[in-house]
């Protein structure tokens, strides 16, 4: 909420040229999301400070856009840091206030904008979102001198730990505008969040601020993604304008996850079930735990599949199958043999019904165990297809994953995770239970200690 | 004239073209009944003379017939209908529905219909047509009976039509008027004893006499009987039970529906050829002794029983078989077989006996249907069934279920009287593989969900959608989900100036309502729960058809398990059972369970990360901003440069500590097991039992003494539980709203949250109206967790002034309602998805958007 800047220029008062504001007024702008203050607590031959000061209101905010209340904490939009952490408001309010001097424009003393002047800029509560570690490695390779400083987060509860927020004091000698360029992109890459919707508009905005130091930062991935709010495509775009690239870069991946990726662990799941349903010369098949349909992507291709219907528990999901599998607006015959809908492994519906075999691809370790017997009565009691495929993670093999702490879980929405004979008992009683024979395969490639990445259940019904 | 149209019918107009079908419809019938032909072409093809168009009018026509016979609306389809596959399809439609097909005939002389035909500018074909038409129908005229029409009015003149009228008659099996209460009995099977027995324990007189057929049975007030069939055959007194049934009837003390024993006895009294197995042999020679005249009343008798009851405004139906929701108060042939045998698909089993569906597996119905025939060990309400029918001819027992208590009364038989056809197993329901399981079609879509309360809550689709995943990924097993409890609804804004909630808006709310006491209870600051809790882990376990090995569970108000600590929850919800034990509260309540609305503290045992990592980080963050702002506006100052308006940072300062203060009055480490802190505040249910027919004042006299009770071998008063503080105050004198405002003053100062103001009732209602369960009225320093820390600023002050509460308090009603539906539903042991629908309900209305700081 708090940016000054101070140089030791001779003569210092030459920053309210800069500026464009005078050193000796207190000047008040009205923006959309509150007040923007610019006024000097000094202002001599040796030393001037600017100050820019943001009264952002939480309360009139929320005016504005009732309707917008986020599921996971739904106070978040009344108690929230956007009135005291340094944001995008900030660069916001860079653009407004002080827009000349952004854009290297002085029209008193144009000569002062290119000149490299001593500036020490102050920013008060940075959310550092990566640390003080991200700090030092989105501003050092910019030639700053960083202090940075922190507090308790409550006083009355030392065990709580340390602030994410930093007091921030940055010394370079470099012109004006370079620096409020870093700040205008760097602030919110650290904020890591957006106070509005971010649009093909901001991509010209990242490559304008960007221009001159961009493409040379080590960081400019992460800070390009950030700043763009993940969206694959801006960050893709943004990144060839950049660096002037013909080949689009290799796909920018937002998952937390990548601890399976070496292995490409998902595709060879996927092939191992198509193959297995492939060899049990399966017609119809339904996807229990769909997502956004990747298996499907693949069935789809496989002629000897005719009925192939995909089931997910969140809407969201089949809302995005749609899409990717361009189910919307397909033709009748598509549409008749490839249907998605919204349902759940803990309740009896009719649609799931009648199929040749059931797919659960890493689903089941999305739920309770306390629940898996629901599932296990709905998918081999009540839809009952000839054959049913499981797989699900095999949690020897966990201890090969280089940085997943021991005894945690792959995801942090895994319920559990089994060793191969946990696996292989529960399957096996369930398959005496409901009259299947069972087998079981690995997925992936094989440690001899720890088994393989993934394990797979193939049942098929007894006759 | 004047016709009969029973209500539910599906009436056809047959007549030739211009015979005047549509105008005598319109003239005996509702616009919305009659479904013409001609309409339907023009809606398909804009033009009713269209004969292309025919196949799409008619599959309209139909098809709106389906949809309005299935909801039991009385539909005339106006089409010629003389052609014999044309009537057909529509007798299809009725039996299908198992309404009964009537036939209106208009034989107008043809000359007539001629005449007006050529009047008429909107037919564009010839008489030749009529010609046909007219020889088609009276073709038709006699075969119409046969054909399957129920009833056949011939209207022969024009004249004769003009003076037609209809009464619109209610079908046999229609008592909906008739609330009872009832005594539900099983299938008496000739067993005369044990009936005998059953009555009197159920409060019958019966009386030897000449009157009547031997007997005279005085009912207790009020109360009528009703047999589910098959009073005949194995048993060693068919006649005597008979005389019983037959005089009770007469004097109205009882009614019977009609099993197949009982068909089959009236088949053989009719001379018709019958094979005189399963027990008939005995019944004929019973009645052997008996006079003509007699065997002639009995004929009479069993002709009039008829296939099943419809009653108490629909809630209640009697078959012998039972019968599908679908069918029940209709009539068919179909509806008929389905009441004396059930469901069978013409395969036998090893004992040579049909294989009966079990279609209660599937029922749906809003009525209880209370069925005999199949003989089980033991009567268990199962889907919103009930067989009856507990085998005493086979030495079982005679069991009548008194309605609306639900309860069972049994007598066991006095002897093995026959051997069954095929062995009485034990229910094998609960091996069933869907046994227990709920199905989707019973929770999304957009429904409406029947409450008891006078309020029927609406389920948008979206809200459903939104909660599938919730219930599905994040709550417990739902067997426990029996409530979830309602929002609530802050107060209006105060008109204080310094605040924004204040007790006097609560205390005018319930006054305007009609109340004249409210209680007012301390408000804690925690995590709002649900404990249930078992007299033993084998009782509650049973009782929530659950195994998980615990003496009962405590969620959350989003139905998810309020620890992740399975240890911490036994041990707490042990604290929780020495308690009850200590109190004898499980002999007083007569009770193996108890459903406690709780607060369990404290806030930071749940939401440690969300105090983190909102809550503290923003006091951090405005710690570090405030303070270099306060120094560069200081600095700025002595330069003699400010701004205008005081920018208050140093109050801003200050209200971040205060802010700061506040939620952390609600954290605490908590490591074991006394460090928390439990205050219940309802008694929301135990065994058959919802206690919302208590007042607050009782629920709070009993939990406090719960509370504060000390073990009886000595030890320590538990520190867990936490009796909550209260006040009744009478909203009518100001010197005890004053007193029960400054007591919330005091509470608030010291950081409490605030309190919770509700009516005296715990369903109190003004006039027809429900009211608030609950209105809270929060402190001024607990609103900073709420709006944060610098509400109380004047400019933000007058933008929260502006809040509407309309919508909250609407949702808090419907959730309301839905929660007590759910208890009151598990309480008279409905079928588990009818509480999980009002359940699940809670849930869904909970995505709904509304401001989440009220």
């Amino acid at each position: 909420m708090l940016l000054t800047i101070r140089t030791t220029h001779v003569p210092a008062t030459d920053l309210g040229f800069l500026l464009g504001k005078h050193p000796d007024r207190f000047q008040t702008k009205s923006l959309a999301f509150g007040k923007a203050h610019v006024f000097y607590p000094e202002a001599n031959e040796k030393a001037c400070t600017a100050a820019m000061l943001l009264e952002i209101n939480n309360i009139k905010l929320q005016k504005n856009k009732r309707q917008q209340f986020s599921a996971s904490f739904k106070l978040a939009d009344y108690v929230n840091d956007r009135a005291y952490a340094a944001s995008s408001f900030l660069s916001n309010a860079l653009a407004k206030v002080l827009g000349s001097a952004l854009n290297g424009n002085c029209k008193e003393r144009p000569d002062l904008v290119n000149q490299s002047i001593p500036l020490e800029v102050k920013l008060t509560a940075v959310p550092a979102r990566g640390g003080l570690e991200l700090i030092h490695r989105l501003f050092e390779p910019l030639g700053y001198e960083i202090e940075a400083q922190t507090t308790v987060l409550d006083s009355a509860f030392p065990a709580w730990g340390d602030s994410p927020y930093y007091n921030l004091c940055l010394r370079k000698t470099a012109t004006l505008q370079s620096v409020l360029t870093h700040l205008y992109v760097l602030i919110p890459a650290l904020d890591n969040k957006k106070h509005y919707y971010v649009s093909q508009a901001e991509i010209e905005k990242l490559l304008a601020k960007g221009e001159a130091w961009l493409k040379d930062h080590p960081e400019k991935n992460l800070i390009t993604k950030r700043y763009l709010r993940y969206r694959n495509n801006y960050v893709r775009r943004a990144l060839n304008q950049l660096l002037e690239e013909e080949e689009p870069s290799p796909k920018a991946s937002a998952s937390e996850d990548q601890l399976e990726q070496p292995l490409k662990l998902h595709d060879l799941r996927h092939e191992t079930v198509i193959t297995t349903l492939k060899e049990l010369g399966v017609q119809s098949v339904i996807d229990l735990g769909c997502g956004s349909g990747k298996l499907l992507r693949h069935l789809i291709k496989e002629g000897q599949f005719t009925k192939i219907h995909g089931m997910d528990v969140s809407h969201q999901a089949i809302e995005v199958a749609l899409d990717r599998l361009y189910l919307r607006d397909a033709g009748p015959l598509k549409k008749e043999r490839i249907k998605l809908f919204h349902g759940s492994l803990t309740y009896c519906d009719q649609r799931t019904k009648g199929f040749d075999a059931a797919v659960l691809v890493e689903v089941i370790e999305h739920l309770d165990e306390s629940r898996l017997d629901t599932l296990q009565q709905i998918v081999f009691g009540y839809a009952e297809p000839d054959h049913v495929i499981i797989t699900t993670p095999n949690r020897e093999y966990n201890v090969l994953f280089e940085g997943l702490p021991f005894g945690k879980f792959r995801h942090s929405d895994h319920r559990f995770e089994w060793t191969r004979t946990e696996m292989e008992n529960w399957a096996t009683a369930v398959a005496k239970q409901y009259d299947y024979h069972v087998k079981f395969e690995p997925i992936g490639p094989i440690d001899e200690q720890h088994g393989a990445p993934s394990q797979m259940a193939v049942f098929k019904k007894k006759k | 004239m004047t016709i009969q149209i029973p209500e539910m019918s599906l009436v056809a107009m047959v007549g030739i073209t211009s015979s005047g079908k549509s105008t005598l419809a319109r003239q005996l019938f509702k616009p919305t009944e009659i479904i013409s032909s001609d309409y339907c072409r023009a809606i398909v093809s804009d033009d009713e003379n269209d004969q292309s168009a025919s196949k799409d009018a008619f599959d309209l026509l139909h098809y709106i017939a389906r949809k309005r016979l299935q909801r039991g609306k009385l539909t005339v389809v106006d089409a010629t209908n003389i052609q014999k596959s044309a009537r057909k399809t529509l007798i299809d439609i009725a039996k299908e529905q198992h309404v009964l097909p009537i036939a209106i005939v208009l034989n107008i002389p043809r000359k007539k219909c001629e005449n007006r035909h050529q009047e008429r500018t909107d037919r564009n074909f010839g008489l030749h047509v009529l010609r046909h038409q007219y020889r088609a129908l009276k073709r038709s005229i006699s075969q119409l009976k046969r054909e399957g029409f129920r009833y056949v009015y011939v209207v022969d003149s024009e004249e004769e039509a003009q003076l037609l009228q209809i009464e619109r008659t209610k079908l046999y099996n229609d008592r909906k008027e008739w609330t009872g209460p009832f005594d539900i009995i099983g299938d008496v099977h000739g067993c005369f004893e044990e009936l005998k027995i059953l009555l009197e324990k159920l409060g019958y007189h019966i009386k030897q006499t000449d009157q009547y057929f031997g007997y005279e049975v005085t009912p207790p007030t009020g109360r009528t009987a009703i047999f589910v069939g098959d009073l005949v055959d194995r048993g060693p007194a068919s006649d005597k039970v008979l005389r019983l049934v037959m005089s009770m009837t007469v004097n109205g003390s009882g009614i019977s529906v009609c099993g197949n024993h009982d068909a089959k006895l009236l088949k053989k009294l009719q001379g018709k050829n019958v094979n005189l197995k399963h027990g008939l042999a005995e019944t004929w020679q019973q009645l052997e002794k008996e006079t003509p005249a007699f065997k002639e009343e009995l004929k009479q008798f069993l002709s009039g029983l008829i296939s099943h009851y419809v009653l108490d405004r629909g809630r209640l139906v009697v078959a012998h078989a039972g019968l599908r929701e679908e069918m029940q108060g209709r009539a068919s042939g179909a509806v008929r077989s389905f009441c004396m045998y059930g469901e069978t698909t013409g395969e036998v089993d090893e004992f040579g006996l049909p294989v009966r569906y079990d279609w209660a597996r599937e029922y749906r119905g809003k009525a209880l249907m209370v069925y005999g025939h199949t003989p089980v060990v033991q009567a268990e309400f199962y889907n919103n069934t009930i067989d009856v029918d507990t085998g005493c001819v086979f030495g079982g027992s005679l069991t009548a279920m008194r309605y609306p208590e639900r309860s069972l009364v049994r007598v066991p038989a006095k002897a093995t009287y026959a051997e069954p056809g095929r062995p009485i197993e034990e229910s094998t329901r609960t091996d069933e593989a869907d046994e227990g399981l709920l199905h989707l079609e019973d929770i999304l879509g957009r429904r409406t969900l029947f409450t008891r309360f006078g309020k029927n809550v609406v389920i948008q689709e979206e809200n459903s959608i939104a909660a599938l995943e919730v219930m599905s990924r994040f709550a417990i097993n739902p067997k426990w989900l029996i409530y979830l409890p309602p929002t609530m609804s802050p107060t209006e804004v105060s008109e204080e100036n310094e605040y924004l909630e204040y007790p006097k808006e609560a205390f005018d709310y319930y006054e305007s309502m009609g109340q004249t006491h409210v209680v007012c209870q301390e408000k804690h600051m925690g995590s709002r729960v649900m404990v249930i809790v078992g007299k033993s882990q084998e009782a509650v376990e049973q009782r929530f058809d659950v195994k998980e090995g615990g003496i009962g569970v405590v969620y959350t108000r989003s139905g998810r398990a309020f620890f992740d600590d399975k240890s911490m929850e036994q041990a707490l919800l042990k604290e929780v059972q020495k308690a009850l034990t200590a109190t004898g509260f499980w002999e007083s309540f007569e009770t193996d369970w108890v459903l406690l609305d709780c607060e369990l503290m404290p806030w930071s045992a749940k939401a440690q990360s969300l105090l983190r990592e909102q809550y503290a980080a923003v006091g951090s963050a405005a710690t570090l901003a405030l303070s270099e702002v306060e120094a560069v506006l200081a600095q700025a100052r002595e330069r003699g440069i400010q701004a205008e308006k005081d920018l208050q940072i140093s109050q801003r300062k200050q209200l971040v500590k205060q802010y700061q203060n506040i939620y952390g009055a609600y954290c605490w480490p908590v490591e074991k097991l006394e460090d928390y802190k439990l205050a219940p505040f309802h008694i929301l249910a135990t065994e058959g039992k919802v206690h919302t027919d208590q007042s607050h004042e009782w629920h709070m006299e009993h939990l406090h003494a719960i509370c504060r009770a000390c073990p009886p071998n000595g030890m320590k008063a538990s520190h867990i539980l936490k009796a909550t503080d209260y006040r009744v105050v009478d909203v009518t004198d100001e010197k005890s709203r004053a007193e029960a405002t400054k007591w919330w003053l005091e509470l608030t100062q010291a950081n409490g949250e605030g309190m919770v103001v509700k009516p005296q009732q715990f369903l109190a209602k003004n006039e027809d109206y429900l009211v608030q369960p609950a209105i809270k009225v929060r402190g001024r320093e607990y609103l900073r967790i709420i709006y944060g820390p610098e509400y109380t600023l004047a400019e933000n002050m007058q933008r929260l002034r502006k809040r509407k509460t309309s919508k909250k308090r609407r949702m808090a009603l419907s959730e309301f309602v839905l929660g007590l539906e759910a208890l009151e539903r598990f309480a008279q042991k409905e079928a588990f998805r009818r509480v999980h629908e009002c359940v699940f309900g809670i849930l869904a209305m909970g995505s709904e958007p509304v401001d989440p700081a009220l």
